[in-house]
């Protein structure tokens, strides 16, 4: 209909706009906040290659990264299989945590939704579970030993039981209006998918119950250069998706009958959503255990630096903060300068957790919050 | 507010007085409405509606909560298959229009407030060009000048820069109308529009709503609870009493056709058609006579109504005469005259 649009009139709409133009928003992203991120992702990034138990120095690990020799052949190894490959998965997993986060919060019209809180990591655990003890291997690292497809299947199963659960999820939100109500089965769902696992690693050996426990804790450090061929396409696909949903994704916004008269297909976008928070938050949870809390934080942290909902801004800066967010957790667990090694799930809490009280305290009351 | 002004510059009003005024908006062909359930008979809401929106038209959806006033509206937007017969959107079958296409003929507002967590109005309003634009929504320069036109349409420029969440509610309407509007639609629906507003905000919107329409040669179609409102503001009245019998026409028509009194004499309420006023149904209470005239005297009269007295102007005859003197009010009852210096304690004492 806009084209067909007189173009005479057009100017007499712009004549009027122009005395009043400083009250009308601009909508594009905010560049010089754009460009932060960037460069603070950049130096996250530095920092995870930098920083270890092993001091190397900068200018040999650019020699290293840009294929050179470097003095000692033991950096070489500890730059290219372990802190590159490290730094990578923190990347790919802290921009899938959040960016699954905020489509979560979108499609439940919830801020307090992530793929933790509803169940969904659970669904990918009980997934990991399942694969374990049905290859009954174990390998240190989790699943060293399963090769190119066991990590495969691993991500397949992980995705497929996120996917189970957050279709249950949206079933149950389909019926029940009450997001109060959303929150708890998730919860529930976590507990039982949670019950299952404990009664399967019941019947494992002692060895896989330790295994399992320390890949609950979380870590970025698990994922070898032949997993990384699993795990960065589904993250990458997944993010994908998500960046070619931005425009639904606002629609949505004003909840789904909007959406509808809009013109959004909203079945055919839950499907998408679906499928790309399965193949993010499965991939995650697959190779680096259940991570909480980043979800929700770094959508809330995005729409606060940005101060917007728009999709269009809060999808890239997601990934960005997302990944910065995750580099930075990951150093932190590592104790700089020590050779200990915290558990990241820790560290994302101690992080996520103030913001969640923040978003909480910040709305009027919880009840407006949940009830919105 | 003059609307009118801003609005005569709209791209769109440029092309409404082509062929656009010719065409009924929306139009039904014995329409059934309702829900099918599973195996069991479907359980009808409404049957055998013929109605016809024209462009340019204000439309008040009225009747009793339950009726399916909101059933209706949902399945002329589209959003609810009919039962049986038909829609025809800008001489089209509803059911033949894409999404897409649906969305540029009509568009919506609901009841339901939205929680769009932080987002400039202006970029809500922005959301109504989501049929218009490419898959990255990005803006053209004629989607601005439309958005711009809409929020100028509905007198909220100032609103425009203002994050949503910290909108009154008649500000977020207003907002959400600008949203409406900004998809160009031919057919405008409202579901009780002005349930939230204060009765300035109402008439204000209502107003607003009969502007929109008239300027823009839009059809607009509200479904309301405001009878007095709805009375004085549409073009048509769309009477939806219990039972589904649907009855259109001026408002006029349904009154002196008597259609209005007895799809509220159901509900305890009395239409009276001499002064198109509503009324709660009281049991007689006793006749009065009322001495004076003035303001003073008509309120007078409304109160003695309110406590079920049929008021007559100077009846020496009746059993209770008040004469309305300025601040003062005197009673005559039983040969006893008092005087009241308040209708308060003047009800307080008729009452007793």
């Amino acid at each position: 209909m806009t084209t067909t649009t007189p173009t005479t009139s057009i100017p007499a709409v712009r004549e009027l706009s122009q005395p009043a133009a400083l009250t009308y928003p601009h909508l594009g992203v905010r560049r010089m906040v754009l460009v932060a991120l960037v460069l603070g992702l950049l130096a996250a990034f530095a920092l995870s290659l930098a920083v270890g138990s092993v001091n190397i120095p900068l200018h040999e690990i650019i020699t290293i990264l840009t294929g050179g020799e470097a003095t000692r052949a033991a950096w070489s190894s500890i730059i290219l299989n372990f802190r590159l490959p490290k730094a990578l998965t923190a990347l790919l997993a802290g921009a899938a945590l959040s960016v699954s986060g905020v489509q979560m919060q979108t499609l439940f019209r919830n801020p307090l939704a992530d793929p933790y809180v509803l169940g969904i990591s659970s669904g990918a655990s009980l997934g990991v579970a399942l694969v374990i003890l049905a290859a009954g291997t174990t390998g240190s690292v989790l699943l060293a030993g399963l090769g190119l497809l066991g990590d495969f299947g691993l991500a397949a199963a992980a995705a497929f039981g996120a996917a189970v659960v957050l279709a249950l999820v949206l079933l149950v939100a389909r019926r029940v209006q009450s997001v109060v109500t959303l929150l708890i089965l998730g919860l529930m769902f976590g507990y039982v998918t949670g019950a299952l696992v404990s009664l399967l690693m019941y019947f494992s050996i002692a060895d896989h119950v330790q295994i399992y426990l320390s890949w609950t804790f979380g870590s970025f450090g698990g994922v070898t250069w032949n997993q990384m061929r699993v795990f960065a396409p589904a993250i990458i696909g997944g993010l994908v998706i998500a960046l070619m949903l931005v425009k639904p994704l606002n629609a949505l916004l004003l909840g789904e009958t909007y959406a509808r008269s809009l013109g959004v297909n909203v079945r055919q976008l839950r499907r998408w959503l679906i499928l790309s928070t399965a193949l993010l938050a499965g991939a995650v949870t697959a190779f680096c255990g259940p991570i909480g809390f980043l979800g929700i934080a770094v959508p809330h942290l995005c729409r606060g630096i940005f101060g917007t909902s728009d999709h269009r801004t809060l999808i890239p800066a997601s990934i960005l903060l997302g990944g910065m967010v995750a580099l930075l957790a990951d150093w932190v667990a590592q104790v700089p300068g020590s050779q200990i090694i915290l558990p990241l799930n820790a560290i994302t809490a101690l992080l996520g957790a103030p913001v969640v009280i923040w978003i909480i305290l910040r709305r009027r009351s919880l009840r407006a919050s949940l009830n919105g | 507010m003059n609307h009118s002004s801003l609005i005569a510059h709209s791209p769109a009003s440029d092309l409404a007085t082509g062929n656009r005024q010719l065409e009924t908006s929306l139009s039904t062909h014995h329409l059934t409405i309702g829900y099918r359930q599973g195996r069991r008979p479907p359980r009808v809401v409404a049957a055998d509606i013929t109605v016809a929106l024209q462009p340019g038209e204000l439309v008040c959806l009225i009747g009793p909560n339950g009726a399916g006033k909101s059933t209706l509206m949902r399945t002329l937007a589209g959003m609810q298959p009919p039962l049986s017969g038909s829609i025809t959107l800008m001489g089209a079958d509803l059911p033949t229009l894409t999404p897409r296409e649906l969305a540029q003929h009509l568009s919506i507002v609901l009841t339901e407030r939205v929680d769009v967590g932080i987002l400039p109005a202006y970029a809500l309003v922005a959301l109504g060009r989501y049929p218009y634009t490419d898959w990255t929504g990005n803006l053209s320069p004629d989607d601005e000048a439309v958005i711009q036109w809409a929020i100028k349409a509905v007198g909220a420029t100032d609103l425009a820069a203002r994050s949503v969440d910290e909108l009154s509610d008649g500000e977020r309407q207003k907002i959400m109308i600008a949203r409406a509007l900004a998809q160009e639609p031919d057919v405008m629906l409202l579901d009780e529009p002005t349930a939230f507003l204060d009765l300035p905000r109402r008439a204000e919107m209502m107003q607003l709503l009969r502007h929109l329409a008239r300027d823009t040669h839009r059809a607009v179609l509200l479904s309301t609870h405001d009878l007095d409102l709805a009375l004085r503001s549409a073009d048509q009245i769309w009477l939806l009493p219990k039972g589904g019998n649907l009855q259109a026409g001026a408002p006029e028509d349904l009154i002196l056709s008597g259609a209005f009194e007895a799809a509220f004499r159901a509900e305890g309420v009395t239409f009276d058609a001499y002064t198109g006023a509503f009324r709660m149904n009281t049991p007689p209470a006793g006749v009065v006579s009322i001495i004076g005239d003035g303001l003073p005297a008509v309120w007078t009269t409304r109160a003695l109504e309110r406590e079920g007295f049929c008021a007559v102007p100077n009846n020496p005859t009746a059993a209770i005469r008040i004469e309305v003197l300025p601040n003062l009010w005197r009673i005559t009852a039983n040969g006893e005259t008092q005087e009241y210096r308040s209708l308060y304690e003047v009800i307080a004492v008729l009452r007793s």
